[in-house]
């Protein structure tokens, strides 16, 4: 048996509780609801695609206008974009209500803003 | 994990296997060299240049600069130390330092010349970079990859007609007014003029020649004998700016006869 396990199994159970409480607390629940933007019906790619790797499509977008001049993209629908983060993302989306809501989120920083613009605070 | 990262995996894996399946059947066959390798020196289509007629720029006119700078939001933070250029204007002597003597005509030596980034054909900026943030695009273009530039300035050191400026402080501070279409730069990194590159892919000119009222610069394909600037260098006497360290400026001026 488990040495002293009258003190030890309450100050177990507790710290298990304790360690999954983001897990049964109903967390899913907060995750955050960013408006759909009037704008398009439908993003560049379809939605849950978008929402697991955004981060790689821009920054594929970034290599290949900045270093190979390709600056259109082709999705899978066979639509043409430009490869832009500020003329396409943000055209329908708000950083505001969009990217920081998420990331806020998810805790995750972004550094795009730091050079590019956000033309919610640029324009009039 | 990153799409092509995953992409590649597989097709390692898939290889690996492969390579097993052959050895196991032992069916090795020598591969004999072959000379298609061999890389042809073909010249590039396009190779952009530019010509700048000091002779028709109007005194104290700034026009281009003007446009250039709050286009690429280029700041002005008031003081020598901490200022940014991609084009500006500074006296013969200091643009053209190994064709000035001291017995030059009058008013020579001080007199202001247009100057901005050569893009070199042999770039010592793109030689000495480390991260390869600076490179010489297909055409001609000297480009800056600002997501890359770690601001180690050895492409200031590089530059030997200092073309290049580094922010010692966060540019936004002094931008009055910003262009949400062209990223500002963050502090600690190089910038430099990059011939309007976002506008060439699009077809248009650099907005320093649309800008200029009294057509002081001539925008074109050096690789093209038609083009307008070839007719121009093929007419007016021309030179370049340190041609003796061999970089090959794709900028030149028009030499009054
Ligand atoms: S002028 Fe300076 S910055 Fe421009 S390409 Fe030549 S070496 Fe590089």
């Amino acid at each position: 048996m488990i040495y002293n396990a009258k003190v030890v199994l309450p100050i177990l159970i507790l710290f298990v509780v304790v360690l999954t409480y983001p897990f049964w607390q109903g967390g899913t629940e907060q995750r955050p609801e960013p408006q759909k933007p009037a704008k398009a019906a439908q993003c560049v790619e379809d939605a849950a695609w978008m929402r697991a790797n955004h981060m790689q499509l821009l920054d594929r977008w970034r290599h290949e206008v900045v270093r190979k001049q390709e600056r259109s993209y082709t999705s899978t629908r066979g639509q043409v974009f430009e490869k832009s983060l500020v003329n396409t993302c943000l055209d329908c989306h708000q950083k505001s209500d969009f990217c920081d809501k998420c990331h806020a989120y998810a805790s995750v920083k972004l550094v795009c803003f730091n050079c590019h613009l956000n033309p919610e605070l640029v324009e009039p | 994990m990153s799409e092509s990262r995953r992409k590649f995996i597989q097709q390692v894996g898939g290889g690996l296997v492969g390579l097993s399946a052959i050895s196991l059947l032992g069916k090795f066959t020598e591969v004999e060299a072959t000379a298609n390798t061999e890389v042809k020196d073909k010249p590039a289509q396009i190779r952009w240049g530019m010509v700048v007629d000091m002779s028709k720029c109007k005194e104290g006119c700034t026009d281009c600069v003007q446009v250039c700078h709050s286009r690429h939001n280029v700041p002005d933070h008031g003081n020598a130390k901490d200022e940014i250029k991609w084009i500006w204007k500074a006296p013969y002597k200091n643009v053209f330092t190994s064709k000035s003597h001291r017995y030059q005509q009058q008013g020579q030596l001080e007199k202001p010349f247009l100057t901005l980034c050569n893009h070199c054909d042999e770039p010592p900026c793109v030689r000495v970079c480390p991260t390869q943030a600076t490179f010489r695009r297909p055409d001609g273009i000297v480009q800056m990859d600002f997501h890359r530039c770690i601001g180690c300035r050895f492409c200031m050191a590089g530059c030997p007609y200092g073309s290049r400026s580094f922010n010692w402080r966060d540019p936004r501070e002094n931008l009055k007014q910003l262009d949400p279409h062209f990223p500002t730069r963050e502090r600690g990194v190089v910038e430099k003029c990059n011939f309007c590159a976002e506008r060439i892919d699009q077809g248009l000119n650099p907005l320093c020649q649309e800008a200029c009222k009294e057509g002081v610069i001539t925008f074109g394909n050096l690789n093209d004998p038609n083009s307008e600037i070839r007719k121009l260098l093929g007419e007016k006497r021309t030179m370049q700016r340190k041609t003796e360290l061999g970089t090959a400026p794709s900028v030149f001026y028009v030499v009054e006869s």
